[in-house]
């Protein structure tokens, strides 16, 4: 059964995105991308190093998937418009996971600017994955300014504290008109499960797989869980009840 | 002339983004690499010919992990 993401008429056959940061070393990352059947990754746009690293990423990916720059940690939407532009120029693609900070301990995004970068970045002809707050109203504005999908928040990045507010997150993902994609937040396997059963199209990790004991493990729990989440999704849950209903039939019992 | 090259001022004797990039030690025909002179973005063709003057900044970026 094949049921791909599309977003900005691009079809993907993992509904699963993984980031490229804050593995134990190069070979488990590879390790975990390849166990995680993700065909998007993400990378930065960072300034080149005199002391340099020889081998670029793009170099250790070997063409096997779709880079997804992002512009993490701009707090001004000049930054993240100039780092776009960059990533567009280095990696062509005119794809961009937009990333306007607010709170530099908290990670939390700039809504002003955001809205603000994310509407100049449409009309220069990008595809903008915003990283935005659980705010219908928010992940509104960015589909009203063209954004190709958006990227609430679970909850901080990084902290893999799961989904803080499942209430907006479902909200969004049955209101919105572009593809949402759960960024952040998740900690474990069953957050990215919840998180399709939510109406998420996507979920988006990093960190939860990375920093786990056994990185090759967790990226392959990731997948499993996104695809599980997602047939829940597809199967339509029971409604929950106060109270008990028996599964087995109440006629012909023993003793009665 | 004194450049801000990545967030550094320094003295350099460098007319064109080509010449600062074989400074620098960036192959000029390498991949994946994306240059911006004063915030705008110098298109990899225009590498050679794009002068740079006093008090330019010059940003010399490349992709790198992230999430």
């Amino acid at each position: 059964m094949t049921d791909p993401l599309t977003i900005a008429g691009a079809s993907l056959s993992s509904r699963l995105i993984v980031g490229t940061a804050r593995y134990p070393n190069q070979q488990v990352m590879l390790d975990c991308l390849e166990a995680s059947g993700a065909e998007l990754v993400t990378a930065s746009i960072r300034r080149i190093s005199l002391e340099g690293y020889a081998e670029s990423l793009v170099d250790v990916l070997g063409g096997r998937y779709r880079l997804l720059p992002n512009t993490a940690g701009c707090v001004t939407a000049r930054d993240a418009i100039l780092t776009a532009e960059l990533a567009r120029e280095a990696l062509e693609t005119n794809w961009v996971k937009l990333e306007l900070i607010g709170d530099r301990e908290l990670l939390y995004p700039d809504v002003e600017q955001l809205v603000h970068a994310a509407d100049e970045l449409v009309r220069k002809g990008f595809t903008v994955l915003p990283y935005c707050n659980e705010d219908p109203v928010t992940c509104q504005k960015l589909a009203d300014v063209g954004c190709a999908a958006v990227m609430p928040l679970g909850s901080l990045i990084g902290s893999g504290m799961g989904i803080a507010n499942p209430t907006a997150i479902e909200l969004i993902c049955s209101r919105s008109p572009v593809p949402v994609v759960l960024d952040a937040g998740i900690g474990t396997a069953s957050d990215a499960a919840f998180a399709m059963e939510l109406g998420c199209d996507a979920v988006m990790v990093d960190t939860a797989i990375a920093q786990s004991r056994d990185p090759r493990r967790m990226a392959a729990a990731m997948r499993a869980a996104v695809e599980a989440g997602r047939l829940a999704r597809l199967a339509g849950r029971i409604p929950k009840r106060r109270f008990a209903e028996p599964s087995s039939p109440q006629l012909g019992l023993v003793g009665s | 002339m004194r450049l801000k090259v990545n967030g550094v001022e320094e003295e350099l004797a460098v007319t064109t983004v080509s010449e600062l990039l074989a400074y620098r030690g960036v192959d000029p025909v390498a991949r994946f690499v994306a240059v911006a002179v004063n915030g705008s973005v110098v298109r990899r063709f225009e590498w050679p010919s794009k002068p740079l003057g006093p008090g330019d900044d010059v940003e010399i970026v490349r992709p790198f992990s992230g999430g």
